[in-house]
């Protein structure tokens, strides 16, 4: 629609904030990012159109073009501690979109991996990217669908071959108090990597 | 055979740019290009002083929307434009003193300090 006049119905940061951390929510395809986002975030989920290029995708291979695509982005936000807004970004797992997700990484605290235990070998997919590409803390987040086979957290690792250390958390990602546990187990995890200590 | 789009012209929309940003800058350097991230914290500089009549309409609007303290993420948001274009509007505008960047300049990492200031706010929720 292209609207440019005064956006009505921006939720403006308190002025005591004076900076801002992010973390990545990464995941396959309807895997409950958004739903994640949602649920920890202080104002509506917001939605950006960030144009990506693309090799080759869709592209008529004779001209060996890259392609600019656009892709949603939606994010969240949360104020801790007064003064520092965190901002939660999701992004598609697919892999024509990973540059997306490698080029907001910078800066960035960690990233919360989440995964369906009926499709874990998207997880799978993901994980190795961030680690080829990235050096991020890491969390991975068992969202709890209704009817998805449960796991021992302990079997999720083991077959995703987790790094030790990496915290493995699960729940309904619907709630609240779920998608905060998921956050402090990733900053928690950014701080031990960082050389500090976490009260257990 | 297409050419490369000149720098600051992420989409096809904005291809008046520089001249909209030699309107803001009068010509000086953008110190501030590259600089910002889609988590970077921007207010509008509150001291009375017009926006130049050339000035864009997205430059009002982003003005407008920041009036408060917003990232460049929520802006690109509220504006309904991609955050790669109001990264170079709002650089254009802090460099020209009209916006201000409000969040301490983006480390490679955040440090443990920081780490365990977040982690101690989440414990309080
Ligand atoms: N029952 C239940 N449903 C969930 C849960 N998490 C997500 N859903 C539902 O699953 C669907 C997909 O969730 P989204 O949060 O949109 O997933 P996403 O990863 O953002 O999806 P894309 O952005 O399309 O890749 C939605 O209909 C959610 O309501 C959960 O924990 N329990
Ligand atoms: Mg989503």
């Amino acid at each position: 629609m292209g609207s440019t006049g005064s956006e009505p119905g921006a939720v403006h940061l308190a002025p005591t904030v004076e900076r801002s951390v992010k973390v990545l929510v990464v995941g396959a395809y309807g895997v409950g990012k958004t739903t994640l986002i949602g649920a920890v975030s202080e104002i509506p989920v917001l939605s950006t159109e960030e144009t990506v290029t693309t090799a080759s995708v869709g592209v008529d291979p004779r001209r060996g073009e890259k392609s600019t695509t656009t892709v949603a982005m939606d994010f969240g936000r949360v104020t801790v501690g007064g003064s520092t807004a965190l901002y939660l970004f999701g992004t598609p797992g697919q892999k024509r979109f990973w540059d997306l997700w490698v080029g907001l990484a910078d800066g960035a605290v960690g990233a919360l991996v989440v995964v369906d235990t009926r499709r874990l070998e998207d997880g799978f997919e993901v994980l190795d990217q961030l680690e080829e590409h990235t050096h991020l803390p890491v969390a991975v987040v068992v969202n709890e669908f209704p009817g998805a086979p449960r796991h021992e957290l302990e079997a999720v690792r083991t077959a995703l071959d987790l790094p030790p250390g990496t915290p493995v958390v699960s729940g309904d990602l619907r709630g609240r108090r779920q998608a905060v546990e998921a956050l402090k187990a990733l900053v928690a995890h950014a701080v031990r990597r960082a050389g500090g200590s976490v009260a257990a | 055979m297409p050419t490369d789009p000149p720098l600051g012209t992420p989409t096809d929309t904005y291809r008046d740019h520089p001249v909209r940003s030699y309107v803001l800058t009068g010509g000086r350097a953008h110190p501030t290009r590259n600089t910002l991230r889609p988590e970077t914290l921007l207010c509008a500089v509150d001291d009375g002083r017009e926006l130049p009549v050339a000035a864009g309409r997205h430059e009002r609007a982003l003005l407008e929307t920041c009036r408060g303290t917003l990232s460049l993420a929520e802006l690109a948001a509220y504006l309904r434009l991609p955050t790669s274009l109001v990264a170079v509007l709002a650089s254009d505008l802090v460099d020209a003193g009209y916006l201000a960047i409000r969040s301490h300049a983006a480390r490679d990492t955040p440090g443990l300090d920081l780490l365990e200031e977040v982690l101690d706010g989440l414990h309080r929720f």
